[in-house]
């Protein structure tokens, strides 16, 4: 009886695992930077730690065409002399260059917001990141599918 | 010349926010895609795009080949003064493109 009850137990505790790492692989937090993605990261920011936050990436989920994607970064902080955002820059995981674009912004914009049209060559995560007048650094990362890639390979 | 398109208002108030977006027909050749002949197509994009207002720089950007055949690049900028604006985009092959739009602030 006893001896049931411990082979019982060790298997549940065996299948909850299993199921647990699985889950682990298939749902990747989208905060979770992809190696590549962290390198080019640090490469922008200098090795400096960068917050989740303030940055808001604006990307279909769902791209039925990576040849044009529409994407728009804005970061929600004022554009002042004395408090603004420096830069914003984007970068994806899986097209042949890290970099998709760098931007450098002054006080005399109105709103640190940028809309532009990528391309993406297969479905993958985008991290956008903004450089404030502090030295802090902001990013927001999602995740894309791409049911039709850009032709760059 | 690259035809291009600029949409600035022509008039605003003092403060006002002014929504600025470009577009240049370019194909930005990745040169990573293969030719007709199998042979690797040479890189062609435009590398740096830059917004002046009163010859101030506003804003600018290094774009690499994840960027869109055709740049489009939209933007806010606070209405100051009288003047104009001048985009210019530079890029492989010796391309450079000068474009320039007047506002009038009241």
């Amino acid at each position: 009886m006893s001896d049931s009850a411990t082979a019982d137990r060790s298997r549940r505790a065996l299948l909850a695992g299993g199921v647990g790492a699985v889950l682990c692989v298939a749902w990747r937090p989208a905060c979770a930077l992809s190696d590549e993605l962290a390198g080019a990261l640090r490469g922008f920011t200098g090795g400096a730690p960068a917050r989740e936050g303030k940055v808001n990436f604006d990307i279909a989920p769902l791209v039925e065409n990576g040849n044009t994607v529409p994407i728009t970064v804005t970061v929600d902080h004022p554009m002042t002399a004395a408090a603004h955002v420096q830069a914003i820059a984007v970068f994806n995981e899986k097209n042949p260059q890290r970099e998709v674009i760098s931007c450098r912004l002054t006080p005399r914009m109105a709103r640190a917001a940028l809309s532009t049209r990528i391309r993406l060559a297969t479905t993958q995560q985008l991290v956008a990141v903004a450089k404030l007048s502090d030295g802090s650094f902001w990013t927001h990362t999602v995740d894309v599918v791409v049911t039709l890639a850009a032709c760059i390979e | 010349m690259a035809r291009t398109l600029i949409h600035v208002p022509t008039t605003a108030r003092k403060g006002e926010v002014l929504e600025v977006r470009t577009l240049i027909a370019h194909p930005m050749e990745t040169g990573y895609r293969a030719g007709a002949d199998g042979r690797t197509l040479p890189r062609d994009i435009i590398r740096r795009f830059a917004c002046r207002y009163n010859g101030e720089l506003v804003f600018s950007a290094d774009l690499y080949p994840a960027i869109s055949a055709n740049p489009y690049l939209a933007f806010s900028v606070i209405a100051d003064a009288s003047g104009s604006f001048t985009f210019t985009w530079e890029g492989d092959n010796g391309f450079a493109q000068t474009e320039s739009a007047t506002i009038t602030v009241t």
